[in-house]
């Protein structure tokens, strides 16, 4: 084997190997590896794939429970809803390719969180989507926002899986570098998980779906790197996607499902073939031989390098049970799909490459996985903002204040872009997009709550309060619809891990995380880390973005937000104490960002919730909504604007600045309308769940002791203009 | 009635159309791929929503000229009823078994809303589960569902009653902003000149679930048992 004269640290610095990182591989080796393997060692121990910075900090969040059948650690995470069905589902970021090319990256960021799901046999039942844009006045944030939004329409709507909800919020910090995080959830039988363990030394090796090409080559080097002046030269580094190849690959794939042909799966995703190879073997403690003249390429004179560091899209490696190639054949030729042999499992634990007769690469798999750098990075903690105090804030016309606050970028109505991706195909779509979950129905009653949330500008104050934050609001979430949480998926979205500020942010997040998922018993069970979040020195806010999923037993008991019936009293449930240290009313209306985010109690946060689902599920509570960004005030107008009815509201409180009381983002809070308000308070009282009668809910206006009224209809136009106003400016 | 759903590669809403029907008629419909050389006997032809061969070239176009096809029109020209939503509708258009073509709606992005359709025909196998001129809500979920035609396809449709669906407001009055995709006429289907096949955009098949918002679309399903039995 040659090809190694070529081959030294500086070319080795060029793929995003340091130093001592190519002396290790040259150590493993025990030779200078040839180009294409040091293509192999850049790719497995790039940040992207090797999670060498974070890995120490994930391993210390909860990743189990009694529901959990297969945490971290695979393509999904897999979780038990009963009947012999289990949720398969994952997150992940596709950041720096959609930056790059807003259409493509996005795209083919649903297209890998799709393979992701349906590897493990579980067929795609929901999209959703958590977007980070720059600042709406930044002249590249339409061109962004539009282009994102059509590629997860395109590709989404194209598979025939629903996008039913997200997040969209504008920060002057994602300028630079925005954030598109895509998450799949699957539904499949607890007897028919398929995972990527490689087995059985001669097993064939199969390849189907898409051809190979040149596409993405280093996209996982990539989205390894801040970005400097040039990122707009890495667009051959981005994908292109086909969502019909996906779709096709989708129906081929659990088609073979169905029987046991399949012993190992693995999607080709961030670095291609070499990850899947490598993968597979690693998890079996085997070898596996590859033959690269039988890979299905797109285009003539492919070298080893490039085959095996190629991103193109829609391609599956599979370790078949061997006699079951022919019938395995049969059905990806009748999905029209490329089925190739093309190599073995071997027990040599080596992965061996050929390519016009001769080795191209030999690596023992062994230490290429379990040797791959860990750093413990250097961290700080940043000191923590002082709290502000309420009363040293000006009091102000609350419903003007409110109407400021829901016609701004964080709070205006996203039906522009949810209403450019298909959310009611397949047919279960119970709860559609805008509300505080989706619902999608999985049984007859049965239903799963859907929702993804972060809350960066905690983040960056106070990261362990932001992350904890930003589980308690996921939990909150799926709770408001009447759901029971089942368990987490997180996308860990920062900037350089090697500047010990943001390092400390990250390690900050993740306490949080811990603390809140212990609290609540709402496990970690897949996830994704995005790092280098970062361009010319400029990091995003920490954005850790929490996906839950949560259980309905009964949908007929489940509830959404629109207010419904004239004369049903509003309960607050939770305590309020007027916290606007980070609120979006200090933001938005004092022009401030100061101050700590509030603290997340969550032994009371559990209390209330549970005692909110209990409520909902006993068929008490005829909506429900979660209080968050912007208060109370604003939980009320979202109520009131999503069911067309107005709210009057009684006297506030004396012993808190009005708009403390309003605005005021404390956790743990809930909104409910009941029929019957007196039972509701004596059960809380019961519990010890502080509630609280604010209103009632009847005409067409939002009205305020003192301070006037606003017409729920104006304000919802209002609400409704602002994004497609802001899109239709050239 | 039995009805036969032909699913293409690419077809994605074969599911929701299957599970309209099933309501419907209490049994299963037969899914026909799109490969098969022949239909098995049927009461009713289903083109399901989706992206058909990717919808590359043109919405519709390739699924046209797919073998399978050419049974189906066989079928139709020998009275078997044949429905297109959607997608099934591009096809319709692109087959040349209904008239005109779709193009891209006016906003040039993908629709997905409840909206709202005025019933123009009810005395049709499709429509007679409806009032005439009743309104329903029901949802779309389409990029390219702009409906053109030429002026005398457009006269003789409005003069002999082909056009099934309109686009409309809650209130049944016809508007250019309700006609949210620009369709001439505000068409939202249309029907060939036996009145046994009929394309239309929206999807009833996902109004036919009290859970899911809404039940306005199962009158066209129980209609058209009604009217096949």
């Amino acid at each position: 084997m040659n090809g190694g004269s070529n081959v030294n640290p500086v070319l080795a610095a060029g793929h995003g190997l340091i130093e001592e990182e190519f002396e290790r591989a040259v150590a493993i080796l025990g030779r200078t590896p040839n180009l294409t393997e040091l293509g192999i060692f850049s790719v497995m121990w790039s940040e992207h794939c090797s999670y060498k910075s974070s890995k120490i900090w994930l391993r210390t969040l909860p990743t189990s429970g009694p529901r959990v059948i297969c945490g971290p650690g695979e393509n999904a995470g897999v979780v038990d809803i009963g009947d012999g069905d289990a949720v398969v589902f994952k997150i992940e970021s596709h950041n720096h390719p959609s930056f790059i090319e807003p259409y493509q990256g996005a795209a083919t960021g649903v297209g890998g969180i799709l393979r992701d799901v349906f590897t493990m046999g579980a067929r795609p039942i929901a999209i959703l989507d958590s977007l980070r844009f720059g600042s709406p006045n930044h002249p590249r944030t339409r061109h962004l926002l539009a282009g994102v939004v059509a590629g997860i329409g395109g590709y989404g709507n194209c598979v025939g899986v629903p996008t039913v909800g997200g997040e969209c919020e504008f920060d002057s910090s994602y300028d630079g570098n925005i954030l598109v995080n895509a998450m799949c959830v699957g539904l499949a039988r607890t007897d028919r998980i398929f995972y990527s363990t490689a087995a059985g030394p001669g097993n064939p090796v199969v390849y189907v779906g898409a051809k190979t090409g040149r596409d993405g080559i280093h996209g996982a080097t990539m989205a390894s790197a801040e970005f400097g002046a040039d990122a707009s030269e890495r667009r051959p580094t981005v994908q292109v996607g086909d969502p019909f190849t996906e779709k096709l690959l989708i129906e081929a794939c659990l088609e073979l499902m169905q029987g046991d042909a399949i012993v190992a799966i693995q999607d080709m995703g961030a670095a291609g073939l070499t990850s899947s190879s490598v993968e597979m073997a690693g998890k079996g403690g085997l070898g596996i031989e590859l033959d690269l003249d039988q890979v299905p390429l797109r285009e003539t004179g492919m070298t080893a390098y490039e085959i095996m560091l190629s991103e193109s899209q829609e391609r599956m490696l599979m370790v078949l049970r061997p006699g079951s190639e022919t019938e395995a054949r049969r059905i990806f030729e009748k999905w029209e799909l490329d089925f190739a042999v093309i190599g073995h499992v071997t027990d040599t634990g080596h992965l061996v490459l050929r390519i016009n007769g001769a080795v191209a690469a030999d690596i023992p798999v062994g230490p290429l996985v379990t040797e791959a750098p860990v750093y413990e990075r250097p961290w700080r903690h940043a000191d923590p903002e002082p709290e502000i105090d309420p009363a040293a804030i000006p009091d102000r016309d609350p419903l003007h204040s409110l109407e400021r606050l829901v016609t701004s970028a964080a709070l205006a109505s996203k039906r522009w872009i949810w209403e450019q991706y298909d959310h009611l195909v397949m047919g279960n779509t119970v709860n559609r997009p805008g509300g505080d979950a989706a619902v999608i129905r999985v049984g007859e009653y049965k239903a799963l709550a859907l929702a993804t949330d972060c809350t960066p500008r905690y983040c960056r104050a106070d990261p362990m309060r932001g992350g904890a934050q930003a589980v308690a609001e996921s939990w909150r979430n799926l709770t408001a619809v009447g759901a029971e949480p089942l368990a987490l998926t997180d996308n860990m979205n920062f900037g350089n891990p090697e500047r010990p500020e943001i390092m400390g942010q990250f390690v900050g997040a993740v306490e949080g995380i811990r603390d809140a998922c212990l609290a609540l018993d709402y496990p970690v069970v897949s996830g994704n880390v995005s790092l280098y979040n970062q361009t010319r020195g400029n990091a995003i806010q920490p954005t850790p973005v929490i996906g839950g999923v949560g259980l309905i037993a009964d949908l007929r008991r489940a509830t959404d937000l629109a207010l419904k019936q004239d004369g049903d009293a509003l309960i607050l449930i939770g305590q309020t104490q007027g916290h606007l240290g980070c609120s979006l009313y200090l933001r938005e209306i004092e022009g401030r960002e100061a101050g700590r985010p509030p603290l997340v109690d969550l032994v009371g946060e559990r209390r209330n919730g549970d005692f909110v689902r209990g409520q909902i599920r006993a068929g008490h509570a005829v909506a429900c909504h979660d209080l968050a960004d912007g208060g109370l005030l604003v939980a009320i107008a979202e109520m009131a604007m999503a069911g067309g009815r107005g709210v009057v509201l009684d006297p506030l409180p004396a012993d808190l600045p009005r708009h403390a009381w309003l605005f005021g983002e404390d956790q743990g809070r809930y909104l409910i309308e009941t029929a019957d308000p007196a039972v509701m308070l004596v059960a809380a009282q019961a519990q010890g769940v502080p509630a609280r009668l604010i209103g009632v809910v009847g005409g067409v206006a939002l009205t305020l002791p003192d301070a006037g009224a606003i017409s729920v209809n104006a304000l919802k136009a209002a609400n409704e203009a602002w994004l497609p106003g802001y899109m239709a400016q050239a | 009635m039995k009805a036969a759903v032909v699913i293409f590669p690419g077809s994605n809403r074969e599911r929701d159309v299957c599970a309209a029907l099933y309501r419907a008629t209490g049994h299963e419909p037969v899914q026909v791929w799109h490969r098969d050389s022949t239909l098995p006997p049927a009461d009713l032809i289903v083109l399901p929503g989706g992206f058909a061969y990717g919808d590359y070239l043109r919405c519709g176009a390739m699924a046209a000229h797919s073998p399978l096809m050419r049974e189906v029109r066989a079928q139709a020209d020998r009275g078997t009823p044949v429905l297109g939503i959607c997608n099934g509708f591009q096809i319709l258009t692109e087959a040349g078994m209904l008239p005109g073509a779709l193009l891209p709606n006016r906003s040039l992005r993908f629709t997905c809303r409840d909206i709202h359709l005025r019933v123009e025909n009810n005395q049709t196998i499709f429509t007679c589960g409806y009032d005439a001129g009743q309104t329903i809500g029901v949802p779309v979920a389409h990029h390219d569902g702009n409906y053109t035609a030429d002026p005398d396809t457009l006269d003789r449709l409005e003069g002999e009653e082909l056009i099934a669906f309109r686009y409309c407001g809650a209130d049944g009055a016809l508007s250019d902003e309700e006609n949210f995709n620009g369709s001439a006429h505000a068409i939202a289907g249309i029907l060939n000149n036996s009145r046994t096949v009929l394309g239309l955009m929206p999807h009833p098949e996902n109004a036919t679930d009290p859970l899911l918002g809404g039940t306005d679309g199962q009158a066209l399903f129980t209609g058209l048992v009604g009217a096949l039995k």
